[in-house]
């Protein structure tokens, strides 16, 4: 179980949000879902709303990671957060509504950057009510 | 001199004000510590965000992209962070002395104003304004500032504008505020000294081009927020040593009528013992 660990900040823009060795940390990038070993090449990825996973030696966390970026250097890795909650914080109700309203949007609309921003929002209602573990039906 | 009562009006009158002033001083102590602890936490993520962009920007010296060249309008939008209330000392207007000093004219500028008494004071001297988002003051969130940016970002991707200015005071210590006059966009490069120091490669993904594409917007909208942040800390600093200064004249205003209070009372009174004295010795005499 000697698996090589690393530092991971998640810097939100009103506090650091999360700091620790991880041994691996795993999120959604506009190009895919990535996970993230100790070692990786430098790279920047530009994140997409998804589910956040950081492994530590002691076990799993999982929070909603809406937007933001990753820098990835030779020993550390820096997730720019704009959006990033954990399950226990993430405002139920406010996510359902903007899920209907996304939702309400993408079945009247004709314009494409109504549409667009709406399937965003639906995107990011949608991973937050799946985190929290509200039911998405 | 003036009589006992007048002097005892004017006394009164200041020490009530100074009542104010100290309350307002108070006020504005509790909220620079909660602001100033709010602009402190917020600066990390700002530094990393300023530092990514540079260092995107100076591993990719070729990239020709929309939002590192200004594209033609002279048009210029500036944001301009102020406060919606006064008794803040030169705290408002040395922001709008940076605008009107800045060179421009008014009539090549939009105003997107943030805060009531820097809109106001710029409407009256004839500059466009074009928003105004007062109400975002007090506790300023990300979306706010998100809100913001992306109407900038719309103007300027329509081509009405073809230079973004930020213009807020940077929160220095408790003491020293510092109005800045910002350009967001086109993105100023920093002369790079030591060409990627650590010797690393950075990698995109996607590429160079495409984040820039999305980083930019994302570095526009956090410099507005944490320009916010710095500027309500700012404010009540400022405030707060207004205030200060106020209620210090305050008590120097009253020790010198409680002097004079005094002065007269000492007079009213020989006057009055003179008086009887005198009386006294007529009726002797």
């Amino acid at each position: 179980m000697a698996e090589k660990s690393f530092r991971l900040d998640i810097i939100s823009p009103d506090r650091i949000f999360y700091t620790n060795d991880v041994t691996m940390v795993e999120y959604n990038t506009v190009d895919g879902e990535v996970g993230v070993y100790a070692e990786h090449i430098p790279m920047t990825q530009i994140i997409a709303s998804g589910r956040l996973i950081v492994t530590e030696e002691s076990g799993q966390k999982t929070a909603a990671l809406l937007s933001g970026f990753v820098e990835i250097t030779g020993e550390k890795v820096t997730i720019l957060a704009e959006a990033v909650e954990w399950p226990q914080d993430i405002d139920v109700p406010r996510a359902q509504k903007a899920r209907d309203c996304a939702l309400d949007i993408l079945r009247n609309t004709e314009d494409e950057r109504e549409t667009a921003k709406a399937e965003a929002a639906l995107a990011r209602a949608l991973v937050r009510l799946d985190i929290a573990g509200a039911d998405t039906e | 001199m003036a009589s006992m009562r007048d002097i005892k009006r004017r006394r009164d009158s200041i020490q009530s004000t100074q009542q104010i002033t100290k309350a307002m001083k108070l006020v504005s102590t509790v909220k620079l510590q909660r602001a100033r602890a709010r602009a402190e936490q917020a600066r990390p993520y700002f530094d990393k965000m300023y530092e990514t962009i540079q260092s995107i920007l100076s591993k990719s010296e070729k990239i020709d992209h929309p939002y590192l060249s200004s594209n033609g309008s002279a048009r210029r939008a500036v944001i301009v962070v102020t406060s919606s209330r006064g008794l803040a000392g030169g705290y408002n207007n040395n922001i709008v002395r940076l605008i009107t000093d800045s060179g421009w004219r008014p009539e090549d500028t939009d105003i997107y104003g943030i805060g009531r008494k820097g809109v106001d004071a710029l409407e009256r001297r004839g500059w466009h304004i074009v928003s105004d988002d007062s109400d975002v003051l007090g506790e300023p969130s990300f979306s706010d500032a998100a809100a913001i940016g992306a109407k900038v970002l719309d103007a300027f991707a329509a081509g009405e504008i073809g230079e973004i200015y930020l213009a807020y005071t940077r929160f220095k210590n408790t003491v020293v505020h510092v109005p800045v006059l910002l350009r967001l966009l086109p993105v100023e490069r920093e002369e790079t000294e030591t060409d990627g120091g650590d010797g690393l490669l950075m990698n995109y993904e996607p590429g160079p081009e495409e984040a820039l594409d999305l980083l930019i917007p994302k570095y526009v909208n956090s410099t507005i927020f944490g320009a916010l942040i710095e500027a309500d800390a700012s404010e009540n600093g400022a405030r707060m040593q207004a205030m200060d200064a106020a209620s210090g004249n305050a008590d120097e205003m009253i020790a010198s009528l409680s002097l004079l209070y005094n002065r007269a009372r000492q007079g009213a009174i020989t006057q009055e013992l003179t008086e009887i004295i005198s009386g006294a010795e007529a009726l002797n005499g």
